[in-house]
């Protein structure tokens, strides 16, 4: 193991050594299991899940798998506030041999490949040794609203709460490379969680960015998220962060950092995790040959309105209060706008505080609805000019999707 | 210079910076976690052939929730499913039950 300077910050040495309360109810077991269900509307279903609070760390959860976990946050979360609580942030695991007690003191990652020396850190060497930096950004998982791809396709079938937005607390995975002397040629970079498959010689989950990507500053090795430690289910003791690409990238529990010389092509790059290669759509027909595929990379802009909800009642002749959350994808929001007439025209809402270009963004608007059933869409307008869709993609991976979203509501 | 000058500066050289926010609150105390996942020990339902194969090959990998959960898919997806599981994952699913599984699959969540 590497010796690294003292850590220039006592006050910060002060912080990690100290005891802090609170943390450790994250390693308690939620208590009862409740038997509470919950309708996802999926066309065809089957729809219906139960809640669950028997994992560690989480409150009530929509359960879309036991083992390996997959659990969606209700959406009402998302009505709460900005930023998505870490109780209630969504979980996705694809082997189900995952570390059920991490020590952060021993825990370490390692980086090796083409660089100038192998180095390995616990979270407290990078704490030490690097810079820490903070960034609020959304998680979102490449499948976010597969359940809701017509025809339906194989996978986890989440409703549109495989999300959740934080403030990531870590250093920089540049800071990290540079300490390594990246070697010219390097065109990669592969990152492994500690999670493994319970089976021999199945392909373990490795996922790589370009070089310049890896390097560029904003892409980092986070120990915390809104303040609090990671939990072992969101990737405890630290997790890689890739502002405004899908959470595939984000690996969790991150164990081993490998520079490549040559292109990865592993399983997880080629052909899992492939779109159709025409972004921001990854759009192509059911069943149609010869579409070049790419890996996922770019958040496309979504929008959602979070109250009132599918189904209810408003006040007819009256301004009635909407709102929800947006978020532009790789880069800002512009606008949100809503529409009553299917898109044809568009009315603006008023955005909130501005918490980075990577973060959700709430917004709100009146309107005065006459009796009646209404229908309001949303869309998001991101800093590039580039809007939702209408119309939905579909590709057999279930990813990507970021069609304008709609509420029915009846004024009374 | 009273201190309060070089206090100001120290304070705006702190905020300085480019990309991401330098962090402003010190980071939390990281102690050791643990966990215990639940199995996920539901069974497939049935006595059959198909039902026994599913269980057998199936759960060391995931819990029956996930394939509960899933549409209904053609018998065609859930065979390319199923050599999914055995081909890539490596699923130790023996030749001559990957049909018996998918037949089993696409008789319980097949297009009704």
């Amino acid at each position: 193991m590497q010796r690294y300077p003292a850590m220039p910050d006592a006050r910060a040495r002060r912080a990690f050594l100290h005891t802090a309360a609170g943390l450790g109810a994250l390693v308690l077991m939620r208590g009862g299991h409740a038997a509470q269900r919950i309708e996802l509307p999926l066309p065809g279903g089957p729809d219906g899940r139960e809640l669950t609070g028997a994992f560690a760390g989480k409150r009530q959860m929509i359960l879309q798998r036991t083992r390996p976990p997959l659990l969606e946050t209700p959406f009402s979360v998302f009505d709460e506030g900005v930023f998505t609580p870490v109780d209630r942030f969504y979980v996705r695991w694809h082997w189900a041999d995952i570390p059920t007690h991490i020590d952060p003191r021993t825990f370490k990652m390692k980086i090796s490949g083409h660089v100038e020396r192998e180095l390995e850190f616990t979270v407290f060497d990078l704490m030490q040794r690097f810079e820490h930096v903070e960034i609020a950004a959304v998680n979102q998982c490449s499948g976010n609203s597969r359940g809701f791809f017509q025809p339906r396709v194989p996978g986890g079938q989440w409703g549109n709460g495989a999300m959740g937005n934080a403030r990531w607390t870590g250093v920089r995975l540049k800071d990290v490379l540079d300490a390594a002397g990246v070697k010219a040629g390097a065109v990669q970079v592969q990152c492994e969680g500690a999670d493994r498959p319970p089976v021999a010689d199945a392909p373990n989950l490795k996922k790589s960015l370009a070089i310049d990507h890896a390097r560029d500053g904003e892409v980092m090795i986070a120990w915390a998220m809104n303040g609090q430690s990671l939990p072992l289910l969101n990737g405890f003791p630290f997790r890689l962060v890739v502002p405004g690409w899908y959470a595939t990238y984000w690996t969790k529990m991150l164990q081993h950092v490998r520079v490549l010389a040559e292109p990865d092509t592993n399983f997880w790059m080629h052909p899992a995790y492939e779109i159709p290669d025409n972004w921001p759509r990854a759009d192509m027909k059911p069943g149609e040959a010869g579409v070049k595929m790419v890996p996922i990379n770019r958040l496309v802009p979504r929008s959602f309105i979070t109250k009132p909800v599918s189904g209810a009642h408003v006040g007819a002749g009256r301004p009635q209060p909407v709102r929800g959350i947006a978020f532009g994808g790789d880069t800002g929001v512009k606008a949100v706008q809503l529409s009553l007439d299917g898109g044809k025209t568009w009315i603006d809402t008023e955005l909130g505080p501005d918490h980075g270009k990577y973060s959700f963004r709430q917004w709100r608007a009146h309107l005065t609805l006459p009796r009646g059933a209404h229908t309001i869409s949303v869309r998001c307008t991101n800093s590039d000019g580039l809007q939702q869709p209408l119309t939905s993609n579909w590709n057999p991976g279930g990813f990507m999707r970021n069609v304008v979203e709609a509420v029915t509501v009846l004024a009374v | 210079m009273r201190p309060s000058f070089y206090a100001i500066v120290i304070l705006l050289l702190l905020i300085a910076g480019t990309g991401p926010v330098r962090a402003a609150q010190p980071a939390p105390t990281l102690r050791p976690q643990n966990m215990r996942l639940p199995g996920g020990s539901a069974t497939f339902p049935g006595t059959d052939a198909g039902a026994r194969a599913t269980n057998a090959y199936c759960l060391m990998c995931h819990s029956a929730d996930m394939v509960m959960n899933q549409p209904s898919l053609t018998a065609q997806t859930w065979l390319a499913e199923v050599n999914k599981m055995k081909n890539v994952f490596k699923a130790p699913i023996p030749p001559e039950q990957v049909p018996v599984i998918a037949d089993y699959l696409a008789r319980i969540k097949g297009p009704k």
